[in-house]
């Protein structure tokens, strides 16, 4: 999986994290759900993967997963409701 | 603890601005059935629910509030950014911008500001998840009250989004009290609170 674009990345991850997040308040719920917990891995996996990516190519999206180089990257923009424009 | 990640559940990309629905839409910030009363609200109330189950979707529902009150707050950040003081004027935005210029602030539509009144934290499961389910309409409501209001779908699509996880979030808190239910008396659900009585 090679994706360039921030943009397109960024939305797989945001894809791949909203499927994370919707079956993990359903398995809440229902813990013992075989066919939910298989869905969770695979798309938990899926986003782990995308994430590296991210990080690796367009800098953090968490301040724990910076790449310390010469200067805290953290802090470089865009922020996310900046996106927009 | 939490992990911020440096992202929105869901993307916020609005081109023109529009103060008028900016003073609208606040209300889903810091109103009476907005995203902090709703986060605050779970998050209270988690501590003392005896049931893991409930204490989890609790804790992780709370916390996609959090995420619902970002992709709100952007909403109004991109509706007010840049705007002139002529915009100002003539939009009735001047109240606002003389309190906060064109900071972020929970307000409801009606400039009330955000109080805890706006949410209970009981201590009874049966009674707090009626509020959980409660606050959930109602929030879905207002949601189709906003969406009556706005032309641009830049506007909609997120509002949609928002709407949908009011219902996802309803089903699982009739699970949660199904859930609770089960572990009470069937001849009697109250019998003792399970959060105080032991």
């Amino acid at each position: 999986m090679m994706r360039n674009d921030r943009e397109e990345l960024l939305m797989y991850i945001t894809t791949t994290s909203f499927a994370v997040d919707d079956v993990n308040l359903y398995l809440d719920t229902h813990p013992t759900d075989q066919a939910a917990l298989e869905y969770y891995q695979k798309c938990n996996e899926l986003r782990k993967q995308a994430v590296k990516q991210y990080t690796d190519y367009f800098g953090p999206l968490t301040a724990n997963n910076v790449n310390v180089t010469n200067v805290w990257t953290w802090i470089d923009e865009p922020w996310p409701w900046e996106m927009g424009r | 603890m939490w992990n911020y990640e440096k992202r929105l559940q869901y993307p916020v990309k609005i081109k023109n601005t529009d103060p008028k629905l900016a003073q609208i839409i606040i209300s889903q910030f810091g109103g009476p059935d907005g995203e902090l009363a709703a986060s605050m609200r779970y998050l209270s109330q988690r501590y003392t629910m005896p049931y893991k189950e409930v204490t989890g979707i609790l804790t992780d529902i709370g916390t996609e509030e959090l995420a619902h009150m970002e992709i709100v707050s952007s909403i109004i950040y991109q509706l007010t950014k840049n705007l002139t003081i002529e915009e100002i004027e003539a939009s009735g935005f001047g109240p606002y911008y003389v309190d906060h210029t064109l900071a972020l602030w929970p307000q409801a539509a009606s400039g009330t500001p955000f109080t805890a009144t706006f949410f209970q934290s009981k201590g009874d499961p049966i009674t707090d998840l009626h509020e959980d389910l409660a606050a959930e309409q109602k929030a879905r409501t207002t949601y189709d009250n906003i969406l009556r209001l706005i032309k641009d779908p830049d506007i909609a699509d997120p509002i949609r989004f928002l709407r949908a996880r009011e219902i996802v979030h309803y089903q699982r808190f009739g699970e949660s009290l199904r859930i609770v239910q089960d572990k009470l008396d069937s001849k009697n659900f109250y019998a003792f609170n399970p959060e105080f009585d032991r």
